[in-house]
C-alpha cells in the first residue's frame, strides 16, 4: 500500500516536473445510490435522475439553506399589484451548452411541460391563465386567482424539478423521454463517455455564469471547483465501500448503514450529513379493493405499526433516524403532532378491536416485498410481524423492486396479480405540504397507485393551495392531518438521514434537499 | 459454475451389479462412506432442528441485530418469565437468530438439491426413453434440447425464476430446466447403445413387448450412470441456488436456506462476518459430501472408470 | 472438411431458432411489465398505455415476434428500451471487458490446472494426488462470490496488491488493465482448474495404462517425454471438451463475478436487462450468447482432429 501511494507521488511528481503551470485536471469519482439510465428529469421521478438533472440544468428559483425560495436564473421579477402577474426577467449572459442564450421563449416552454407532468405543477397550471414572452430576457405568467405556488413550484427541490431546457427540447410530448441533453446548468454531460450500467461523465461549463452570491442550500452561486465528475455503477455496496477505503472513488452518496461502523473507524473519509429534512418511509394499501377500501382496517395499520421496529431494523444507528409523527416532515415549518395521540405505538388490541368492528375476515393481505433495494428490503418482514400481532394476516410476496413498480399499478383483486399493501420511501423535499405530497392526494382515480379517494382531504389541499398566509397554512396543514387520521391515505413509518461518505480530502459538499457537485473541491 | 462436473459422467455404463455385494463394497469406500454419512448427519439436523435448541428463524427482533456469535438476549415470555437465549452463531441484521436459520436453513438447501436432481432425472430420463426409442420424435426433441443447452444455464434460470412468483417451487424450476437436456443427451445415447447389443436385439426379434423391454433392459442401464449424474445435479443445485440468491432472484428471505442467508449477510461480510461464514462452511461441507459420494459412486458403479 | 463445417453452421440456424422463440415466449410471458417500469414511480395507468403502444408492446405477439425476426434478418437488432441506444452499440461497447475476463480466467485456468493433472496422475495415489483432487473438489463447492470476497480481503484490501473493483481498458494502457483484471479472473478461474485439473488427471491416467505407454517405458524413453508427449498429446481430446464447454459456460460465472468486481461487460449488462425488463436488449444477448456456444462446440469437434488423426470429418 505504501509503496503503491509512493509511485504514485513520483509519477504525480514527474508529471508535474514535465508540465509546469498546468494544473493536473481533477476527477471526482462518486458511487451514487442508483445507475442513470433515464435521462429525463421531467418525465421521470427516480431521485438518480432529479440527481442527473441538476447537474446540467439550472432551474429559475431555488430554495436556500434557511429554505427560502431565491432567484437563480432569474434576475428580478415583479408582481402586479393584485398578485394576478408575474414578470420574470433573465440574469445577463446565461447560455446553453451548445453556446446559445437562453431566452424567455425556452423557459416558457420549460415550465409547460413540467407542469403537465409534476403533480405540484399539475395543481399550479390550474391557477394559470397563461404565459407570455415579453422580450427575449422577460416573461409572464398571468394567473387566474393569488397562489403561493407559483414561486414556490418553480423552486421545488425534488422530483420533478423545473429544469429549464431548450425550447426545442422542452416541446418534445411530455409523455415522450428527451434525446437531446443540452442544458444550461454548471456541468455538461459528456454523452460520448456515457455507458450506462458503468459510468456517466459531467465536466465543468466554461461558459456558466455563477450568481455572485455564495453557494447555499440549492440556490447562489454554483461554482465548479472540479473538473471533471464521474458517477461510477458499483451495484455491490461492501465493494463501493472497499473502493473508497483504498482512495479508487471519491464519495458515496448513500453508504449502506451496517457499512458505517467500517467508515466510522477509518481516518482517510469522512461522513457528511447533507440533507437535515432526510427521508421519509410510508406504508401504502390499496384503497380499491378490500379489506383496505374500509377506512376502519386503514386505521387499524395506524395502531398496529410503530415506527421505532422500522427504524431499528433498516437503520440501526439511532444516529440516522427519528421517529416522528409530524407528516409534513419534522424540522420543517409545518411540522405538529395534531391529531397523532395513541397512532404508531403499536396498541395490538385496538387495532384488533378495530378489524373486528370493520368484519375483517381473516383474508391474508397481500404485501410487495423488495428485496434487491437496500433502504426498503428489511421493512417488508417487520411490517409482517408487526401486522400479524395486530390481527391482520399477511402474506408477504418477494420480488424485485421494478417488479413491485410494475406490479402496484394494477387495479386487480390481492389473488389476481394485485396488491394490498407496499412500502416506499420519500425525500422530505418532496413532502413538505399537503399539496406536494402525492401520497396524500386523494382523488381517486387520478391519485396515484392507491387510489385514494375522500372529497374533504381534496377541498383541504386546494384551500392550501390558495392560502398565502403561514399561519393559515399551517392551521389547514393541521387539518389535513385530523382528516388523515380518519382516512388514512398512507402510514408514515419515520424519518431517516443518509449521509454522504468521501475522502478526507473532499470538501464543500453543500447542505441541500439534493446531493450536488457544484462548490465541492478535492484539496490536495 | 453450474453443472461442469456432470460432465465428467460416462456416457455409458455396465448394467449395474445388483444385490449385497454393491452396497458392501459401496460402504467399502472410504470417500462413498464420508460423504454418505456427512450428509445424513446433515440430514438429520435439518429434521430435528426444532428440537436442537433453536429459536423461530424468521422471529425478527430489531433491536439486537448484528450481533456477534456468542450474544446472549434476555426473553421475555408472556407469562412475565424471562429465560436467557444464547445466539451461538450471533444474529443477522433484522436481529434474526443465525444458529437457528442455519439448521432451518439445511431443510431447504436439502430439498433443493433432491428435488432438483430428482425432478432433472426424471424429467429427462422420459424425454431420453422417448427420443432414444421413437424415432419420430428424436428430431424434435434433441432440437429443443439443443436451443435449451445453447442457452446460459444461468440467463435461463434467471428468466425462469421471474416467470414464476419468486419461491422454493420457480427457484427448483429454475434450476432443473437447464440441467434437462444434459440428462436426455445422456439418457439417449444409453438406449442408442443397448440397442445395438445382440441380447437386445434378439429380444426385440423374439416380439418381447415395449414395457418389459425397457423394464429389463434399457432402464438398468441407465441407472449407474444417472445416480451418479444425479450426485453431480444436487451438488451444482445448492450452489445455483446460492447464486441466484446473490442476484437477488433466489428464495424470499423469510423462508432462510444457506445461499440466501450468505447472500443476506455478503454486504456485511467485512463487517460481521460470522453472516456468511456459518451457512457457508455448511454449504461448502455438504457440496464437498455430496460430490465426494459422487466421484466415489462412478469409481465403484462404473468398471470402466475404475482404478483411478 | 470444409464441406462438413458448411454443414454443422448450416445445422446450427435451427438451434438457433429454437432459442429466439423460446427466449421470447419466456419474456412475453414473465409477469412485469417494462412500460411500467420505464414510465417511472408515479405514472398513471393511462401513461403507462401510452408508453405500451409506443414500445409496440400492445400489438399480439405474433406480429411482435415477426418484427423482431425481420429485424435481425436485416442485422438491425433494435433499440434498447432503456439505454436510448441501439442494442448493437450498447453490446459491442461491453464485449471487450467480457472478452477479457474471459480469455484471463481460460489461461489461468489451463496453465495450473494442465500440469497439476500430468502430475497428479503421474503421482497416482500419491499424497500429491490427493491434495490435488481434495482442493479441486473443494474448488466447486465454494459459491463464486464468496471465492471472490475472499481474494479481495486478502489481496486488495489486507496485503493492497490489487486494487478492489474496476476495469481498465486496454487503450488505457497495458499495465493497468492486467492490474485490474487479475483478481477477477482469479476469482473465476478457481472452479475451471478445479475441472480441468480433474479431467486431465482421469484422461492421462487412461492413456498411462495403453499399451504403447508401456512399450515406450519399456524402450526406456524419458519420463518427462512419454509423459508430455505421448500421454498429454493422447489424452487431449476430453481435455479439450471440457475446456470448451468451460468457455461455453464461462457467462454464468461471469455475471456473478462483474458484479462483484463492478466490471462494465456483458455479464452486468444481462442482469441489468432482465431487472429492468428490457425485453430486446435481452433477447439479443441470449441469442448472441447462444450463437457464440453452437461456435465453441463447432470448434471444439474441429479441434479433434487436430489432435486425434483418426477423427476425420
Amino acid at each position: 500500500m505504501a509503496f503503491r501511494r509512493s509511485v504514485l507521488g513520483l509519477v504525480a511528481a514527474t508529471a508535474a516536473l514535465l508540465a509546469p503551470g498546468i494544473a493536473p485536471a481533477q476527477t471526482l469519482k462518486a458511487v451514487m445510490h442508483s445507475d442513470v439510465k433515464i435521462v429525463d428529469p421531467i418525465w421521470t421521478t427516480a431521485y438518480i435522475v432529479r440527481n442527473h438533472g441538476y447537474m446540467i440544468y439550472d432551474t429559475l428559483f431555488a430554495l436556500d439553506g434557511q429554505g427560502e425560495v431565491k432567484p437563480q436564473m432569474v434576475d428580478t421579477y415583479t408582481m402586479s399589484p393584485d398578485n394576478l402577474a408575474y414578470t420574470f426577467t433573465l440574469r445577463d449572459g446565461l447560455k446553453w451548452h451548445d453556446g446559445k442564450p437562453v431566452t424567455a421563449e425556452d423557459c416558457v416552454a420549460s415550465i409547460k411541460r413540467w407542469g403537465a407532468r409534476d403533480s405540484l405543477g399539475q395543481k399550479l397550471m390550474t391557477f394559470v391563465e397563461g404565459m407570455s414572452t415579453d422580450d427575449a430576457k422577460r416573461f409572464t405568467v398571468k394567473l387566474k386567482s393569488p397562489t403561493g405556488l407559483l414561486l414556490f413550484g418553480l423552486a421545488k427541490p425534488s422530483s420533478n424539478v423545473p429544469f429549464m431546457m431548450p425550447k426545442r427540447v422542452a416541446e418534445t410530448d411530455p409523455n415522450q423521454q428527451i434525446s437531446d441533453f443540452t442544458g444550461s446548468g454548471p456541468f455538461v454531460m459528456k454523452t460520448d463517455e456515457w455507458k450506462p450500467g458503468d459510468r456517466i461523465v459531467y465536466t465543468k461549463f466554461k461558459d456558466y455564469k455563477p450568481r455572485p452570491e455564495p453557494a447555499s442550500g440549492l440556490a447562489g452561486g454554483k461554482v465548479v471547483k472540479v473538473d471533471r465528475v464521474e458517477w461510477l455503477a458499483i451495484s455491490d455496496q461492501q465493494q463501493a465501500v472497499n473502493a473508497l477505503l483504498a482512495g479508487e472513488i471519491d464519495l458515496i452518496e448513500q453508504p449502506a448503514y451496517d457499512l458505517i461502523p467500517l467508515l466510522k473507524s477509518d481516518s482517510s473519509v469522512k461522513l457528511v450529513d447533507y440533507n437535515p429534512l432526510g427521508l421519509q418511509y410510508a406504508m401504502r394499501p390499496n384503497h380499491l379493493i378490500k379489506p383496505f377500501d374500509n377506512p376502519k382496517v386503514r386505521q387499524a395499520l395506524t395502531y398496529a405499526l410503530n415506527q421505532t421496529d422500522f427504524l431499528q431494523a433498516v437503520v440501526g444507528d439511532p444516529d440516522y433516524y427519528k421517529t416522528c409523527k409530524a407528516l409534513f416532515v419534522c424540522g420543517s415549518p409545518l411540522a405538529t403532532d395534531k391529531g397523532m395521540d395513541g397512532l404508531l405505538e403499536s396498541n395490538f388490541a385496538k387495532s384488533k378491536q378495530l378489524l373486528k368492528e370493520a368484519g375483517y375476515d381473516g383474508t391474508p393481505i397481500v404485501l410487495l416485498h423488495s428485496t434487491d433495494l437496500q433502504t426498503l428490503t428489511n421493512l417488508g418482514p417487520v411490517a409482517k410481524q408487526l401486522l400479524e400481532k395486530g390481527g391482520f394476516k399477511v402474506d408477504m410476496q418477494s420480488s424485485d423492486w421494478q417488479t413491485v413498480v410494475s406490479r402496484r399499478v394494477r387495479k386487480d383483486p390481492a389473488d389476481k396479480g394485485g396488491w394490498n399493501l407496499m412500502n416506499t420511501s420519500w425525500v422530505s423535499a418532496d413532502i413538505l405540504n399537503p399539496v406536494m405530497s402525492s401520497f396524500m392526494n386523494m382523488s381517486c382515480d387520478k391519485a396515484p397507485f392507491g387510489w385514494p379517494c375522500d372529497a374533504e382531504m381534496e377541498k383541504l389541499r386546494d384551500d392550501f393551495a390558495r392560502e398565502v398566509d403561514p399561519a393559515k397554512q399551517k392551521a389547514l396543514a393541521e387539518a389535513v392531518q385530523m382528516r388523515w387520521r380518519e382516512v388514512v391515505p398512507y402510514v408514515h413509518l419515520g424519518q431517516f438521514y443518509i449521509p454522504i461518505a468521501a475522502r478526507k480530502n473532499v470538501t464543500g459538499i453543500l447542505t441541500a434537499a439534493a446531493p450536488v457537485f457544484w462548490n465541492v473541491e478535492k484539496t490536495k | 459454475m453450474s453443472a461442469e462436473p456432470t460432465l465428467l459422467a460416462p456416457a455409458v455404463a455396465a448394467p449395474l451389479p445388483l444385490g449385497r455385494t454393491l452396497a458392501a463394497r459401496l460402504l467399502r469406500n472410504p470417500v462413498v462412506a464420508l460423504g454418505a454419512g456427512f450428509l445424513l448427519l446433515m440430514a438429520l439436523v435439518g429434521a430435528l432442528a426444532p428440537v436442537l435448541g433453536t429459536l423461530d428463524p424468521t422471529a425478527i427482533n430489531p433491536a439486537t441485530r448484528n450481533r456477534p456469535p456468542g450474544f446472549e438476549r434476555t426473553i421475555r415470555a408472556e407469562d412475565g418469565t424471562t429465560t436467557t437465549y444464547r445466539h451461538r452463531m450471533g444474529t443477522d441484521s433484522l436481529g434474526r437468530d443465525v444458529y437457528s436459520r442455519v439448521l432451518y436453513g439445511a431443510r431447504i438447501s436439502l430439498l433443493i438439491a433432491v428435488s432438483v436432481a430428482a425432478l432433472s432425472l426424471a424429467i429427462g430420463l422420459l424425454l431420453g426413453l422417448v427420443a432414444g426409442y421413437i424415432r419420430p420424435l428424436d428430431g424434435p426433441i434433441m432440437r429443443l434440447m439443443d436451443g435449451l443447452m445453447a442457452i446460459p444455464g444461468i440467463l435461463l434460470a434467471i428468466a425462469v425464476v421471474s416467470l414464476f412468483r419468486a419461491g422454493l417451487p420457480a427457484v427448483i424450476a429454475a434450476i432443473v430446466v437447464p440441467e434437462i437436456p444434459r440428462v436426455v443427451r445422456l439418457v439417449r445415447s444409453i438406449v442408442l447403445s443397448v440397442r445395438e447389443e445382440p441380447y437386445v436385439e434378439a429380444a426385440i426379434m423374439a416380439g418381447t413387448r415395449l414395457p418389459l423391454l425397457m423394464a429389463r433392459h434399457i432402464l438398468p442401464n441407465t441407472v449407474a450412470p444417472l445416480i451418479v449424474q444425479g450426485t453431480f445435479i444436487a451438488a451444482s443445485a445448492i450452489l445455483v441456488e446460492a447464486v441466484l440468491s446473490f442476484l437477488g432472484i433466489g428464495i424470499p428471505p423469510e423462508t432462510p436456506s444457506w445461499g440466501n442467508i450468505m447472500a443476506e449477510g455478503r454486504n456485511l461480510f467485512r463487517v460481521y462476518p460470522h453472516n456468511i461464514l456459518y451457512p457457508g462452511i455448511f454449504l461448502g461441507l455438504t457440496v464437498l459430501a455430496v460430490n465426494m459420494l459422487g466421484d466415489g459412486l462412478r469409481d465403484t458403479l462404473d468398471p470402466k472408470m475404475t482404478g483411478r | 472438411m470444409l464441406g462438413y463445417v458448411l454443414r454443422r453452421l448450416l445445422a446450427a440456424i435451427p438451434v438457433l431458432a429454437i432459442v429466439a422463440v423460446l427466449v421470447f415466449l419466456m419474456l412475453r410471458l414473465t409477469p412485469g411489465d417494462p412500460a411500467a417500469v420505464i414510465a417511472g414511480d408515479n405514472a398513471s395507468s393511462e401513461q403507462i398505455a401510452q408508453v405500451r403502444s409506443k414500445l409496440g408492446l400492445d400489438q399480439p405477439l405474433p406480429a411482435q415476434f415477426a418484427i423482431w425476426i425481420g429485424n435481425l434478418a436485416t442485422g438491425n437488432l433494435g433499440e434498447s428500451f432503456f439505454f436510448k441506444k441501439s442494442i448493437g452499440e450498447l453490446i459491442l461497447g461491453r464485449i471487450e471487458p467480457t472478452l477479457s475476463l474471459a480469455a484471463a480466467t481460460m489461461l489461468i485456468a489451463v496453465c495450473l490446472a494442465i500440469p497439476l493433472g500430468v502430475v497428479a496422475a503421474y503421482r497416482h495415489g500419491s499424497w500429491l494426488d490427493r491434495i490435488v483432487m481434495g482442493v479441486s473438489v473443494l474448488g466447486f463447492s465454494v459459491p463464486v462470490f464468496v471465492i471472490g470476497y475472499l481474494l479481495i480481503y486478502i489481496f486488495a484490501i489486507t496485503l493492497g496488491w490489487f486494487p478492489v473493483q474496476g476495469y481498465q481498458p486496454l487503450s488505457g494502457g497495458l499495465g493497468g488493465y492486467l492490474h485490474r483484471l487479475v483478481l477477477p479472473s482469479l476469482t473465476l478461474s478457481v472452479v475451471y482448474i478445479a475441472l480441468i485439473a480433474r479431467m486431465t488427471r482421469a484422461s492421462v491416467l487412461e492413456v498411462l495404462n495403453e499399451d504403447y505407454i508401456r512399450t515406450a517405458r519399456a524402450k526406456g524413453q524419458v519420463e518427462r517425454k512419454i509423459l508430455f508427449r505421448h500421454a498429454l498429446k493422447n489424452a487431449a481430446v476430453p481435455i479439450v471438451t471440457v475446456v470448451g464447454i468451460g468457455i461455453a459456460l464461462l457467462i454464468g460465472g461471469v455475471v456473478v463475478t462483474e458484479s462483484v468486481f463492478a466490471i462494465p461487460g456483458l455479464g452486468r449488462l444481462t442482469v441489468d436487462a432482465v431487472l429492468a425488463r428490457d425485453y430486446p436488449t435481452i433477447q439479443a444477448l441470449i441469442l448472441m450468447f447462444s450463437g457464440v456456444y453452437v461456435l465453441i462446440n463447432l470448434l471444439i469437434d474441429l479441434t479433434y482432429s487436430l489432435f486425434d488423426p483418426r477423427i476425420r470429418h
